[in-house]
């Protein structure tokens, strides 16, 4: 059961993490959810802090809240000091990361809450927190915040699939006609932050940021069509977290390492092979 | 009185150890701010978050093959892991269609996870002496050993000589790839050297500040000392003394507070320094830009009301009635009230009891607005075809900006017009 457990886990973060995934690597922003996701940790901390407890609203609150955050933060080195935009992204979320990090040492140490924590998680210890939801089934507490965040994003993917699409893909486009470009911008970005905070308790930052950028990264070298890209990309998240966790259990090893790790092996295997199929393509149509 | 004998202790010299890890640290993140800045007039700051998470891999390969905790070894590992990550993203960037932002992070978090498994690995075989792997990933700067300290200031220092050294070849690199291989620089061989440096710069200021904070140490420096200068050397300059003032300042804060840990501080003073660098900057600071913008916004008002007056009052006249120009609507009355007074201050006019009173001055500064657009209108009818209907709203933006170098190239260009597209007369001097 334990296995089973585990591997819903990671799966729902998978599934989280590449619908998400795919909307930022096609606005070149993959690199925002990994800041984003080290970001949340003062926000993490605070509520913590106020509310005396971790895996409760006010610290996803906290967090979502940081994430937004540091959000608005690249948004004004960027738009207002008129910065790079990659040098935005890494000073905002190391000072962000490096506040957090001494307000825990400061003032946290009986919390349960430690920098290892934030950067891979204790999805080995996810069904400590058993606990009966309805009709006789037993679910860790994190697995089900994370299914709620599940049928939430698949929800409002569909619902705002159209508006998401065209600023994605077509921003010039979409503004000329009148869509709220920025509306979508935070509208993607709130997901994000939901999704790098519920995850980072169960998984770890690392592991995010990998299901952040693997499963739609090897998706899209398999299609053009961004929906089935999207599918895809669940599936290969799932797959790797089956992969990665039983390579964990078979070698002894952190979980949420195996499975960046067999993010890592997939994404290889499937860029050789389209290479090599791609290389046999263009001899034969030369 | 307690915060003054620590900086007295620490500067005395008395506390050996601490002041001998504090130039240490200082020393580090110096190097680490020079060699940043070629990351970042690169565009590739994120880079350095890419190597120190990747160098993980390679110090736990070096640490399951000798099975000692020494620091040279640790630091071969990495550099070959860190330079390993730097090729796997050039190359899939180079053979695939993923964006540079995608392969970075899929990159850094493989690499991470990778290095993660062989910790755990390492962790559940046993091995007592593992304990010390733990400074690679959260950095351990303020309980540096002094050897380790001797070791990675040596290399920082060797790496500030190499940069001094092929300055002019990594500087050119940085900004132009393309010129520097035409005039006969190997631009392989420079860039695959200055990632050797960032990789071993990493390499030494990971065990410092740990993963995460590593990119700052390389990217912070270098952003503010870009809001300082426009010029290379004096932004590495720049960079490495945030870096080696921020290193120092972080130990010691670290040193002074129970259970401050050093890394952090070293990241929250150098984004302190550099977020003071982006508001106060001369010239590209945001509080230059926004007082820049002011100062043009009040130019643009002063001129149009001047323009305004002087059009109202009719030819040879300089007083109108207030309420004239009020009735425009082109103004909040309030708004007009201000331009008014702050023109009267600057003796472009006065105010007499509802009547305003063009001066000279304010009458040659008139004329000279409406002489600029008229010319204006002129040189587009006449160079760019435009009718004659269509070159006001142009006109009327860039009056305010042409200079009277402009101007006097534009009469002569002209021929000394006498009347516009619209038949007016243009008002000489």
């Amino acid at each position: 059961m334990n296995d089973f457990y585990t591997i819903l886990t990671a799966s729902l973060v998978a599934i989280n993490c590449a619908l998400m995934g795919g909307f930022l690597m096609m606005r070149k922003m993959v690199m925002i959810g990994d800041a984003i996701s080290h970001a949340v940790l003062p926000g993490i901390f605070v509520a913590y802090y106020i509310s005396g407890s971790t895996a409760s609203l006010p610290i996803l609150a906290g967090a979502a809240f940081s994430g937004i955050l540091a959000t608005l933060m690249i948004e004004w080195f960027t738009k207002k000091a008129r910065l790079q935009s990659d040098a935005a992204i890494g000073i905002s979320y190391t000072l962000l990361f490096a506040i957090g990090i001494i307000l825990i040492s400061k003032w946290g140490q009986n919390a349960d809450l430690d920098q290892q924590c934030v950067l891979y998680g204790e999805i080995e210890q996810i069904s400590f927190w058993l606990q009966p939801i309805a009709f006789g089934i037993v679910l860790p507490k994190q697995t089900v915040i994370l299914l709620a965040v599940a049928v939430l994003l698949i929800g409002a993917v569909i619902w705002g699939y159209k508006g998401l699409f065209i600023t994605t893909f077509d921003p010039d486009f979409a503004l000329s006609t009148g869509v709220a470009v920025t509306f979508w911008h935070y509208f993607l970005m709130s997901g994000v932050s939901l999704t790098t905070v519920v995850s980072f308790e169960s998984v770890g930052a690392i592991l995010v940021i990998a299901f952040l950028s693997g499963p739609p990264a090897i998706a899209y070298l398999l299609t053009e069509d961004f929906k089935k890209m999207l599918i895809l990309a669940c599936l290969v998240g799932i797959l790797c977290s089956i992969g990665g966790y039983y390579t964990a259990k078979w070698l002894d090893v952190s979980v949420a390492g195996a499975i960046s790790t067999f993010i890592g092996l997939v994404f290889m295997i499937v860029f050789i092979g389209t290479s090599v199929l791609k290389r046999k393509v263009d001899v034969i149509s030369t | 009185m307690e915060f003054w004998g620590h900086i007295t202790t620490f500067f005395s010299a008395e506390n050996y150890t601490l002041f001998v890890v504090g130039i240490g640290s200082g020393i580090l993140c110096f190097a680490s701010g020079v060699v940043g800045t070629f990351t970042y007039l690169r565009k590739r700051a994120l880079i350095g978050d890419v190597i120190s998470h990747s160098v993980l891999p390679g110090v736990a390969i070096a640490f399951m093959l000798t099975g000692v905790k020494n620091p040279v070894y640790f630091l071969i590992g990495a550099v070959i892991s860190g330079l390993l990550a730097i090729w796997i993203v050039d190359y899939v960037q180079a053979k695939s269609k993923l964006k540079p932002d995608a392969i970075l992070a899929l990159t850094l978090s493989v690499f991470f996870g990778l290095g993660i498994v062989l910790l755990t690995k390492i962790q559940h075989s046993g091995n007592d002496a593992q304990s010390g792997l733990d400074s690679f990933l959260f950095g351990k700067a303020a309980s540096m050993s002094i050897a380790d300290v001797q070791l990675f200031s040596i290399i920082a220092v060797i790496n500030i000589a190499c940069i001094l050294f092929f300055l002019r070849g990594f500087s050119l690199v940085s900004f132009d790839e393309n010129y520097a291989r035409g005039i006969g620089f190997n631009v392989n061989f420079l860039k695959s050297f200055l990632a050797l440096l960032t990789v071993l710069t990493v390499a030494i200021g990971v065990q410092a500040v740990g993963v995460v904070l590593m990119a700052a140490l390389l990217i912070t420096p270098a952003a503010g000392a870009r809001f300082l200068t426009n010029s290379i050397r004096r932004m590495l300059l720049y960079a490495g003394l945030f870096g080696f003032l921020s290193g120092v300042i972080g130990v010691f804060i670290s040193y002074s507070g129970t259970g401050m840990p050093t890394g952090p501080w070293i990241v929250v003073v150098l984004s302190l320094f550099t977020i003071t660098a982006i508001m106060l900057g001369k010239q590209r600071g945001v509080i230059a830009r926004i007082k820049l913008r002011k100062g043009n916004h009040i130019k643009i008002n002063n001129e149009n009301v001047l323009k305004d007056i002087y059009k109202l009052a009719d030819d040879g006249q300089k007083t109108i009635e207030t309420s004239i120009l009020l009735q425009q609507e082109k103004y909040a009355t309030s708004e007009l009230k201000a331009i008014l007074n702050r023109l009267e201050k600057q003796d472009y006019l006065d105010q007499v009891r509802g009547f305003i009173i063009l001066s000279d001055r304010g009458r040659i500064a008139a004329r000279e607005v409406i002489r600029k657009h008229r010319l204006w209108e002129i040189y587009l009818s006449k160079y760019f075809q435009m009718q004659e209907d269509h070159v006001h709203d142009d006109a009327e933006g860039i009056e305010h900006v042409i200079t009277p170098e402009i101007e006097k190239h534009l009469i002569k260009l002209l021929e000394r017009p006498e009347i516009d597209p619209h038949q007016s007369e243009i008002p000489y001097e």
